[in-house]
């Protein structure tokens, strides 16, 4: 197989690692946006929370939520693994480290991006198992009489523990954090970006990091707030 | 009488490339502040070689900030304080009395220590070896304007092709990576008209050499633009990543180069 030889050889490069880095950040940036714009509904009501739930399991015949966990696993397992590759290279190409260390330009979350991404994959198993693999049963009847799984419970039940919440909260600035270096580096290393452009980038990263931090943040304080009620 | 300084170093000692190193403080009495960081490291030297030491090695040639061969990783920073100068260029008043000067090599796996403060950057002709030329024959120098070349793209291609070949990017990066070398090499040719013809080519080529001397990657940190001696722009690593990008695929789909 002649392509699968043409990969193996961009996958041994530096940027072709690079690129599917940033490749499948992206894909999880825009996932973050896509989830955060369907959290948010929780602020319309019971209802609306699990209508959109409904709607999501149903889209496709039921596929679409398939079709959106086997890519979207695809891209963590991707960005994961290249990134780790490129953190063993990088940690081989200088063994011996400076006696004074100093950093000219770098930012604190730039240095880390290993550490704030594998807190995030902890955050991201345990978020699975909290509401996706073992959610509560609890059920929400429709005025029609209908019986579905009562979405908005099981999320201001589980904000409830103010624990529970102040790991999300926490799991959430590390998202920000990783983000603050990742959105602006996915221009970089897919080759969109330019003397002119730079700082509207470095804005727009920074702007949409906190963006996600803050909506996703908003849900469990306002549930510990009293705001949203069960 | 211009004012002298009283300073300490603490210089890397490596007697060989195999042998260990370690930092070593020496005192660098009544420097004068007109003086070169490299005329500093001469004083100390002769000093040194009074006592019969042995001589602190280190890189240099033109002393005028031209030909990249100074070195030296200056309180942490390739070539030291300054923003757009080589070692040579920096000067001792931009220091203070009572200083202490942390000397050691560009680190890298893949530029070696030959001795003290001395590596090998040979890594770098290979890379240049690899496809930073251009081999069809250009004959004798042609009419200046005979092939037109926008302004903005010739400026581009010149502010890349300032790029002295030192390897600050190199010992300045995190992860020890060449990639902004190779972007002003790759992208100088590469823009010009002359060098276009084997653009694709040419990338492929130069960041696969790159990649087998165990350079670092590229985490987007902006350390080499930080201190080059040319103040080459990161962009230019933009522009490889997306050429890059677009020969490979063109590799793997339409054609061998
Ligand atoms: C919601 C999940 C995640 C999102 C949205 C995300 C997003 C991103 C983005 C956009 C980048 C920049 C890509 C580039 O260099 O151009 C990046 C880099 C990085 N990510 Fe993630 N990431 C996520 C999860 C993870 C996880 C679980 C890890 C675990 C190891 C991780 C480790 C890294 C590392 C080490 C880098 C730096 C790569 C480099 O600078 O070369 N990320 N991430
Ligand atoms: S000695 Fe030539 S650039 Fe410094």
């Amino acid at each position: 197989m002649k392509l699968l030889e043409s990969f193996k050889q961009f996958y041994a490069s530096s940027i072709g690692k690079k690129l599917l880095v940033a490749l499948s950040g992206a894909v999880l940036l825009l996932f973050l946006l896509g989830h955060l714009l369907g959290n948010l509904v929780i602020y319309l009501g019971r209802g609306a929370l699990n209508d959109y739930a409904e709607f999501l399991h149903h889209a496709l015949h039921g596929m679409g939520v398939w079709i959106a966990r086997v890519g979207l696993l695809g891209a963590v397992g991707i960005h994961i693994m290249a990134t780790i590759h490129l953190a063993a290279q990088n940690r081989a190409a200088r063994h011996s480290r400076y006696a004074y260390e100093s950093t000219q330009t770098a930012s604190k979350a730039s240095r880390t991006m290993i550490i704030s991404g594998t807190i995030i994959l902890c955050f991201i198993i345990f978020h699975l198992l909290h509401f996706t693999i073992l959610p509560n049963d609890l059920k929400d009847v429709t005025t029609a009489g209908h019986v579905r799984p009562d979405v908005y419970g099981m999320v201001v039940k589980g904000f409830q523990n103010v624990l529970v919440s102040l790991f999300y909260i926490v799991s959430m600035a590390f998202v920000c954090f990783h983000l603050s270096h990742g959105v602006s580096s996915v221009f970089q290393t897919l080759g969109f970006r330019s003397e002119k452009s730079a700082d509207m980038i470095k804005w727009l990263g920074h702007g949409y990091a906190a963006f996600i931090f803050l909506g996703n943040i908003s849900i469990p304080i306002a549930v510990l707030l009293g705001f949203l009620k069960f | 009488m211009a004012k002298k300084l009283q300073l300490t170093l603490k210089v890397w000692r490596q007697p060989s490339g195999k042998a260990e190193g370690r930092i070593e403080t020496y005192d660098a009495k009544d420097i004068p502040v007109t003086a070169s960081f490299l005329e500093m490291l001469d004083i100390v030297n002769e000093g040194i070689i009074a006592d019969g030491g042995e001589p602190i090695a280190f890189d240099h040639d033109c002393r005028e900030g031209i030909c990249g061969m100074c070195s030296l990783t200056i309180n942490g920073c390739p070539h030291g304080p300054g923003k757009g100068v080589t070692t040579c260029q920096v000067h001792m008043r931009s220091f203070q009395d009572g200083d202490t000067i942390w000397i050691e090599p560009f680190r890298a796996d893949a530029f070696p220590v030959l001795k003290d403060l001395m590596v090998d950057r040979t890594a770098f002709d290979h890379i240049i070896q690899a496809g930073g030329f251009i081999s069809a024959r250009t004959g004798s120098a042609v009419d200046a304007n005979a092939t037109p070349i926008p302004k903005p793209v010739a400026d581009a291609a010149f502010d890349a092709a300032a790029c002295i070949g030192c390897g600050a990017c190199v010992a300045a990066c995190k992860n020890a990576s060449a990639m902004l070398f190779v972007a002003a090499k790759v992208e100088h040719l590469g823009m010009l008209p002359q060098g276009k013809a084997e653009k694709d080519r040419r990338v492929l080529s130069m960041v696969r050499a790159m990649d087998d001397h165990g350079f670092g990657n590229c985490t987007n940190q902006y350390e080499c633009e930080a201190v080059c001696p040319k103040e080459i722009s990161a962009t230019y690593i933009t522009k490889m990543n997306r050429d890059f990008a677009a020969a490979s695929v063109k590799e793997a789909v339409v054609t061998e180069f």
